[in-house]
């Protein structure tokens, strides 16, 4: 197999503070990225995803993290093992990361211009006209228009979009080679959603750049990821590339949230079928599968300790880059989400499904781990 | 960040790892290990209502009493309550009585340091300086309490009054909300020391317009603080949920914005506290105190003791030292109730 | 905001929609049709205008400007239905949804609910009605009170309704409405912190349902919510709906989430409607460009659809509300504008699509864009067809 941009193996983020128990974040991730190449993390709250990214950039705190696992820059580099200056070299000139938050995650203070020449010079070396020069065209290469007078301006004076697409200029500035975009579009209206997809996607065509794309919008991962990784609990429960996923999505985590997300092209009425209980009903993976609680096709296999991860039912090629599951009762393609849609009646019938969360249980289940929180 | 992995996972058991041989263990085994796990996933999931509810004041306790901070500060300022309690009846000797005034020559620079009879010495007139330490901590801590229960109420009332003006009175609020908060911004502009030496001029030399003068610059800090917390809290969705409901205007600002704001009002005045004792020293200091020196109080004796401070400078140092120690207590607890009480840090 | 339409609203609104609304609603006995003649509205807004004043002054605040947050809009929720309002950050869709309950003041316009025009009740009289006009708000834990334990939370609406004899009676409707929501009974002397965000939202539901409104206006219901939640609250608000007759207004910027619940639909740009037509309608032939904009750049977790999907890329950002374009609001960002018209008259809502369809749209030149006669001027993103 030749040489992937990046691979992580089995990557583990454990948070030890004093006096509380530990948490772990990310347990055993594992995932790789070619050039070129958009891959996907999905998942909703608390499963890991921002912490995966923190973690591959060097960003999370020394103390109180425990990392385990590997991740491998061009099969040599371990991002995990190198020491506080070499990953800042690296950030930068390889890695590159885009946050949800364009406006926290720019200096207030100092104008955009400065912001990004103060890359240019650090890594690039470029120095006064010339830095301007360049910063210039980087702006206008990520589409803000009149950028000469945009670089004096301050963040509080560009609009949501305009921030996010300064940032993106900022990471691209030294044309790195992996692009981490932590839910780039989150807090952006659809509109500017849609260009600022438009952008991700022109940078990978055009320059080759592999793009690690998080985000909980399985919508934005259907048009835009090469092969997604499905989080659920700080593991991947499910891996394959973006057709065979939304086609025949194998793991009921993944099957349920297709099935619970109301599609603009769904006729009014189309009923949704929800997962139950929320993202606090979970049990540790070394006791079982952690979507066991929430799960409809539950059973005391799934709680053989962790599931394995396995070919999924409809994985024509079994390998490391086929469709991935893990559980121990993969949802059968016949009783796929499309399946299931077309099946479905307009309103008033409504789902067999009772659509409440399990009265009692969760409340306390979901208080009690907030707390542990 | 925090994930809700419920915490037991080690390190180790996260490999992609074979998966648990469901056939090759001993059947039986197997069985009752398997009743085991679904009664687990069933106490998981049915873990009911156990837990009764706690309001945010109880949980506020809950986490001060864990607080380390909140701890050495809690206990400092007990030490300091017990001995300005006690400490007349435990003083060895009249704090008054100018007992070895035949020992002390201040003109001379003769002056009686520890000794077994008089453990921390004798001041300038002959008095015993622990004795006069001991009873004078019942004057300070009166002085700040006082002072700080004046500037809190007046200013409560104040900020309270504009806040709620502000937040719900519509356009004549708003006017009020000026006119009175223009006002306070003047008061905060003054110097706290000359508004304080000024009230003093106006009320004469005495104890109480120490505690008053010391008062009185404390009213806008808290007026301010009270009307911007309650401001805030007046923005916030749950207000406007409460007006949604058809809920009256002054139920809204009794039950739900007032309550809402006063933390940081009340961690204000355990630091507003500290900075009272140093104030009213700082006017006993200046002469603008009690005028009876004879009556002990550690902002006086500080006062007193500097002329003194070439030849005998641990008659400045021990009420200096009180008041540091008294006032670090109050800080402490101060900053320790504000990370309690900030809702932000829960969970 | 046409003088037709104030004309038309004022006319239907004195009619009693109380019929309809008390218990068995249409929308229980049978599946709701789309197309089927509207019942009577039990909520007209004609003309409604909200501006906020922008102050700066030194010692006393002068008002320098206004921001036009609401500026025109006339709609109207048909008894038992779901109407939804659907637009982007500041187009004024939540500031709307407030001046319905007068959370906000309001500039100019009427705001007809079954008869009573709500702008011109006195403050105590517009307390009062409160009580038929609820609201579910986006931040479930920041919409409840901290230092209220559950049953506090909703026993005080009923409290200042005079609701309830006493605190066992309220006690008992208290567990009802919970039942209902699906929230455990155990849950009365818990407080908002203890709960799941999903949880949370259904304590907000419970809040306004205990008075037992008509009108129920959903700001961004689920929007503060995990993927795998907001159905449940979704679904909740339909069982609701179906078994209590509620009316909904539902106000989001997620259009799916709208097409999913809303029988009717309006698109809000920067202060005015620009668009509104049942739900199918909207989505099988949107008419505004800015509607078609807005659908194409949705995105469906469906590769497949994913790959087929036309984007209409606007260009630029939404103008200031305090300083909006002339003409059409939307004609500075606009693929399809004019040299003529656009910049300087501002379309009206009219009809659309024929009789009997309920479409209505603000722009100029809908005709000639549904016909295909105008082409976009603008570079439109062509498919993009993906690599596999």
């Amino acid at each position: 197999m030749t040489t992937r941009l990046l691979t992580v193996e089995d990557l583990t983020v454990t948070f030890t503070a004093r006096g509380r128990r530990d948490v772990t974040a990310v347990s055993g991730v594992s995932f790789d990225i070619g050039a070129g190449e958009v891959v996907g993390l999905v998942g909703e709250s608390g499963c890991g995803k921002s912490v995966t990214s923190l973690a591959l950039m060097g960003l999370l705190p020394r103390r109180g993290v425990r990392t385990g696992g590997r991740a491998l820059l061009d099969g040599s580099t371990d991002l995990l093992a190198l020491d506080d200056a070499r990953i800042r070299d690296l950030r930068g000139t390889q890695l590159a990361m885009v946050f949800q938050d364009p406006l926290s995650s720019l200096n207030p203070v100092v104008p955009i211009g400065v912001q990004v020449t103060e890359i240019l010079r650090r890594h690039r070396g470029l120095r006064g006209e010339r830095a301007r020069a360049e910063a210039a065209h980087l702006l206008d290469r990520v589409g803000i228009p009149d950028p000469a007078r945009r670089l004096k301006e301050y963040p509080h004076q560009l609009s949501g979009g305009m921030r996010q697409r300064a940032l993106i200029a900022m990471a691209v500035a030294c044309a790195p080679r992996l692009l981490i975009a932590d839910e780039p579009t989150t807090a952006l209206d659809v509109t500017i959603q849609a260009q600022i997809l438009e952008l991700l996607r022109e940078l990978v065509d055009q320059e080759g750049t592999a793009l690690l794309m998080i985000t909980h919008d399985l919508g934005v991962v259907a048009g835009l990821c090469d092969r997604v990784n499905v989080l659920y609990a700080g593991k991947v429960v499910e891996a394959a590339a973006r057709r065979p996923l939304f086609a025949a999505p194998a793991h009921p985590y993944t099957h349920g949230l297709l099935a619970s997300i109301p599609r603009l092209d769904a006729p009014r009425g189309q009923p949704l079928k929800p997962i139950r209980g929320s993202v606090n009903d979970t049990i540790a993976w070394a006791e079982g599968c952690a979507f066991a609680p929430r799960c409809d096709h539950f059973s005391p296999a799934c709680l053989e300790g962790t599931p394995a991860q396995a070919p999924a039912p409809d994985a024509a090629v079994p390998g490391p880059r086929s469709h991935l599951v893990r559980c121990v009762h993969p949802v059968n393609t016949a009783t796929a989400p499309d399946a299931a849609r077309r099946d479905g009646q307009p309103r008033p019938g409504h789902p067999p499904h009772p659509p409440s969360e399990p009265p009692g249980a969760a409340p306390a289940a979901s208080a009690t781990k907030e707390k542990a929180e | 960040m925090g994930t809700e992995t419920t915490g037991a996972t080690p390190p180790d058991g996260d490999a992609p790892r074979p998966a648990p041989p469901a056939g090759t263990a001993a059947g039986t085994a197997v069985t009752s290990r398997r009743k085991d796990r679904i009664d687990r996933l069933a106490e998981l999931t049915a873990r009911t209502d156990t837990s009764t509810g706690s309001g945010l004041w109880v949980e506020a306790l809950r986490r001060l009493r864990a607080n380390k901070t909140a701890l050495i500060g809690l206990g400092v300022l007990a030490v300091f309550l017990v001995l300005a309690v006690i400490g007349p009846w435990i003083a060895p000797y009249s704090p008054t009585a100018q007992t070895w005034r035949g020992e002390v020559f201040p003109n001379r620079g003769i002056f009686v340091g520890p000794r077994s009879g008089n453990w921390l010495g004798l001041d300038h007139l002959g008095r015993d300086e622990l004795s006069r330490m001991l009873v004078g901590a019942r004057q300070t801590l009166l002085v700040g309490v006082v002072a700080t229960l004046i500037g809190f109420t007046v200013g409560a009332l104040i900020g309270g009054f504009s806040g709620a003006a502000l937040a719900l009175g519509g356009r004549a609020g708003r006017t009020v909300d000026t006119v009175v908060m223009r006002f306070t911004d003047m008061l905060l502009a003054l110097p706290s020391l000359l508004l304080a030496v000024s009230v003093a001029a106006i009320m004469g030399q005495s104890l109480t317009t120490v505690m008053v003068a010391v008062g009185v610059v404390q009213i806008p800090v808290f007026a301010r603080l009270l009307r911007g917390s309650m401001l805030a809290q007046a923005n916030s969705d749950y207000v406007l949920a409460a007006r949604a409901l058809g809920v009256r205007r002054r139920r809204i600002v009794l039950a739900h914005v007032l309550p809402n704001s006063l933390g940081p009002v009340i961690v204000q005045s355990t630091l507003a506290l500290a900075t009272a004792i140093i104030e009213a020293a700082a006017l006993s200091f200046l002469g603008l105190g009690n005028p009876d020196a004879a009556q002990p109080e550690w902002g006086v004796m500080l006062a007193q003791a500097q002329r003194f401070f070439d030849q005998a400078p641990m008659m400045a140092v021990y009420p200096a030292l009180g008041i540091i120690i008294t006032a670090l207590g109050f800080t402490l607890l101060g900053e320790a109730m504000r990370e309690a009480l900030d809702p932000k840090l829960r969970s | 905001m046409t003088e037709s339409e104030s004309a038309s609203a004022s006319a239907s609104g004195p009619e009693p929609a109380s019929a309809s609304v008390s218990g068995s609603g249409p929308a229980s006995a049978a599946p709701v049709p789309p197309q089927g003649a509207p019942p009577a509205p039990l909520l007209t807004l004609s003309g409604l205008k909200v501006h906020f004043p922008l102050r700066r002054g030194v010692v006393f605040d002068r008002t320098v400007g206004h921001v036009r947050a609401v500026d025109g809009v006339s709609l109207s929720v048909p008894a038992g239905r779901t109407y939804g309002l659907v637009g982007e950050s500041g187009c004024g869709k939540t500031t709307l949804g407030r001046a319905v309950l007068r959370l906000t003041d309001i500039t100019a316009g009427s705001v007809v609910f079954d008869g009573t025009d709500l702008a011109k009740l006195p403050e105590g009289e517009m307390r009062r009605a409160r009580r038929r006009l609820q609201m579910v708000f986006q931040d479930p834990l920041g919409s409840l009170n901290p230092r209220q334990n559950i049953e506090s939370i909703l026993a005080e609406g009923m409290a200042a309704h005079g609701i309830g004899a006493g605190r066992k009676e309220r006690r008992e409707r208290i567990r009802a409405i919970l039942d209902r929501v699906g929230l455990p009974a155990g849950s009365l002397s818990r407080y908002p912190h203890e709960f799941s965000g999903g949880q949370r939202q259904r304590i907000g539901i419970a809040r306004a349902l205990v008075l037992e409104p008509d009108l129920l206006i959903c700001d961004e219901p689920v929007s503060a919510l995990d993927v795998s939640i907001q159905a449940q609250v979704l679904n909740l608000l339909e069982e609701l709906q179906d078994a209590m007759g509620l009316t909904y207004l539902v106000i989001a910027h997620d259009l799916a989430v709208v097409r999913h619940i809303s029988d009717v639909i309006g698109v809000m740009y920067l202060g005015s409607l620009v668009e509104e037509a049942p739900g199918d309608e909207l989505y099988g032939t949107p008419r505004h460009p800015y509607t078609k904009a807005l659908m194409s750049a949705v995105p469906v977790p469906d590769p497949k659809a994913e790959d087929r999907r036309e984007r209409i890329l606007l260009t630029g950002d939404l103008p200031s509300p305090a300083d909006p374009p002339a003409g059409c609001r939307f004609h500075t960002r606009c693929p399809w504008k004019q040299p003529t018209r656009c910049a300087d008259e501002r379309p009206a809502l009219r009809p659309a699509g024929g009789a009997g369809t309920g479409h209505r749209v603000a722009c100029h030149w809908a005709e000639e864009i549904a016909a295909g006669t105008l082409r976009p001027t603008g570079d439109l993103a062509a498919p993009v067809l993906h690599r596999v």
